[in-house]
């Protein structure tokens, strides 16, 4: 297995931001606890989690606005656990926002430009560039009030990124938006963030912004990394359960190891009262008790009576029509159910698989794992 | 909305003065509006009246405004005599600028005095904050009056403040505080500070902290945050502390009676004399007519003011 504490190409380069063993708890609470995490130059790195998971606080703690209670941090080689914000060399761009209600759009830009006492000349500059960078040249004479959120939130941005941070952490950035301009706005990010090579270190609750902008994510559930991997790798192999089922959606299916050959795996399920042959390449004890990921769109229907591993039978009891997909959940004889997507490639199938349809679905070995946790 | 809910609606409307009634809003703004007329502009109007008039020794001790001259022709007389005293008679353009004097100055310090106490109560830990503003508001428990004469006790020759003094050993004689115009600062200050605190702890409160945390991201150091964001963000309830001791102090009267002993010329206190002790009327009602303009101009000029501010924005 390749090493997943770095990004594919970057090999050889040294973090820019080093976590190290840093733990935050307020009162008896561990709001993050004990990570390490090493984040390399030019990443999108994304902290994914739901609320409560201590991504944000971890966040606030590279921005300086919280002090971690053991552990430390690094910024390009630097030890600034100790730094109060104003001293370290990144900026961040907040949930909300924060403009300053009181000063224009330009000023707003121009605010850290300004505390660096860089000459005015250079700074009108800068500014006209970053207004040109996020498009937004036409207010830049505006108050934030007379703004729409889509506009502030390209103010935000544009002011966290006028001194040329070689990091920019980002708070939720797409949060506040709606559905159409969110999505948007992910590609246009990420296209700021090629431009300028700056590393991004975004903080989400979404799952598919986070695997459609990132290079790398860290999935963080109870203040503890899950696992940090490339979106597609995270998505293809997840760790544990977890992880497989915070991304997509997934079935799993319990069972225990009775053989193990080369690179192939058999593992006996009651739930589909059948073998089950997965790819998987770490050694395991037979009679191990392990569970087995499949992908809902990685199942395929056969015709009836078709035999072997990794086939089950069953009556469809649901079916949700999204569109583009279609989701039938299966009902096995054990009782378990099973989900299968359909790409709707005809607009109105001649004979659509209906409600009490009997199916045989079967997928390949190459297209599950194993979570042993 | 349901059916039933229409037809009475429909019904109301056909029904004598239902345009208004159903207007429920015109009830919200007419209640203050007639409050206003009623107890603000009748009353000055009537001020303003005998302003207009000359000074007799009668019940009331004023001319009435339209009166029988010679042989029964009703005239119309205005007296615009009491005004031009007012400008011609140094006693009154001074009492004026120095009650302009005392109320600006008592309202710079109460202000220095009140922020940093607004400021630090809303920085309190929430269970503090309540504790902390009720202290703050607990002196107007006692009457105000009764306050301010318990100041006398404390400032006085041999009152609580030169006793403590001089039996520490640190003065030989009695500081004089009492009737002078430290003595009224004192007083004003400490009867005022409340109004202070508590627009500006209402500013401070809403204050969004992301905000601080934004400049302090940007480089900004934790003084320049307050010069920057926090101060020009509470501009509003500096104004309005400003406006809430300063328009009162240039009409008040007990403070530099009590403390400011006979010598002490404010505005309010001649208003007082030449009403009760001169029994001059007229005069008396042009001093309050001529102040209340001078206290209307800066209120009307900041809102002409904030008025352009929002247009320029808009405009943009």
């Amino acid at each position: 297995m390749t090493d997943v504490s770095k990004p594919a190409n970057a090999e050889h380069a040294q973090p820019i931001v080093r976590i190290e063993q840093v733990t935050k708890t307020f009162g008896n609470v561990y709001a993050v606890d004990d990570v390490s995490l090493n984040i390399y130059p030019g990443e999108f790195f994304s902290l994914l989690g739901s609320s409560g998971c201590g991504k944000s606080t971890l966040l606030r703690m590279l921005a300086g606005f919280e002090t971690p209670t053991h552990g430390r941090i690094y910024l390009d080689g630097q030890d600034v656990t100790d730094l109060p914000p104003y001293e370290r060399p990144l900026n961040i761009m907040l949930q909300s926002y924060a403009l300053f209600p009181h000063m224009t759009v330009e000023d707003n830009i121009a605010f850290g430009l300004k505390m660096e006492k860089m000459p005015k000349a250079e700074r009108d500059e800068r500014v006209r560039e970053m207004l040109a960078l996020v498009q937004i040249e036409k207010f830049a004479k505006r108050k934030p009030h007379q703004l729409s959120g889509g506009q502030r939130q390209r103010v935000a941005l544009a002011r966290s990124l006028a001194k040329h941070p070689k990091i920019l952490l980002l708070d939720e950035p797409l949060g506040a938006l709606d559905k159409k301009l969110r999505e948007q706005t992910q590609f246009e990010l990420v296209n700021i963030q090629e431009r300028l090579g700056i590393t991004f270190i975004v903080v989400t609750h979404d799952q598919e912004e986070a695997m459609t902008m990132s290079s790398r994510i860290a999935l963080m559930r109870d203040g503890r990394i899950e696992q940090v991997d490339a979106p597609r790798r995270l998505y293809e192999y997840p760790e544990s359960r977890f992880a497989a089922e915070f991304i997509g959606s997934i079935n799993l299916i319990d069972g225990h190891v009775v053989k193990q050959e080369d690179d192939q795996v058999w593992v006996q399920s009651e739930q589909i009262d059948g073998l089950l042959q997965v790819r998987h390449s770490q050694p395991l004890v037979n009679d191990m008790a392990v569970t087995v990921a499949v992908r809902p769109e990685k199942i395929q229907v056969v015709p009836a009576l078709s035999q072997g591993s990794n086939t089950v039978q069953g009556v469809i009891k649901e079916i949700a029509y999204l569109g583009d997909v279609s989701i039938y959940h299966v009902e096995l004889p054990s009782g378990k159910r099973v989900m299968f997507t359909q790409s709707n490639i005809q607009a109105l199938a001649e004979q659509p698989m209906t409600w009490n349809d009997s199916v045989t679905l079967t997928w390949q070995p190459n297209a599950c794992g194993i979570l042993v946790k | 909305m349901s059916g039933g809910q229409m037809s009475a609606l429909k019904l109301a409307q056909r029904l004598p003065g239902a345009a208004f009634l159903s207007n429920g809003r015109h009830w919200i703004i007419g209640l203050p509006w007639l409050w206003l007329t009623l107890f603000f502009l009748l009353p000055f109007l009537f001020v303003l009246k005998i302003s207009l008039s000359e000074a007799v020794l009668a019940q009331p001790p004023y001319l009435p405004f339209i009166r029988e001259i010679e042989d029964g022709a009703m005239t119309l007389v205005v007296n615009f005599g009491n005004y031009m005293l007012l400008f011609e008679d140094p006693l009154y353009r001074t009492a004026l600028l120095n009650s302009v004097e005392i109320a600006a100055i008592s309202t710079l310090l109460a202000l220095i005095i009140g922020y940093p106490m607004a400021y630090a109560i809303a920085r309190a830990p929430q269970a503090w904050r309540l504790p902390l503003l009720m202290l703050i508001i607990l002196p107007f428990w006692t009457s105000f009056l009764i306050r301010v004469y318990a100041w006398i006790g404390i400032l006085k020759n041999n009152g609580l403040i030169n006793n403590t003094l001089m039996s520490l050993g640190l003065i030989d004689q009695p500081l004089e505080i009492l009737y002078t115009p430290t003595a009224i600062y004192i007083g004003i200050i400490y009867s005022y500070l409340p109004f202070v605190i508590l627009p500006l702890y209402a500013t401070l409160i809403r204050l969004d902290d992301s905000l601080l945390e934004a400049a302090a991201d940007l480089g900004c150091r934790p003084w320049k945050q307050f010069l920057t964001i926090t101060l020009p963000l509470s501009m509003p309830g500096i104004i309005a502390a400003a406006m809430l001791v300063f328009i009162p102090v240039m009409g008040e009267f007990v403070i530099p009676d009590l403390l400011g002993g006979p010598n002490a010329l404010m505005i309010g206190k001649l208003m007082w004399t030449e009403f009760f002790n001169n029994k001059d009327w007229p005069l008396a009602s042009a001093l309050a007519a001529v102040l209340l303009v001078l206290l209307i101009i800066p209120f009307v000029l900041w809102r002409h003011y904030e008025q352009r501010q929002e247009q320029q924005g808009e405009a943009r």
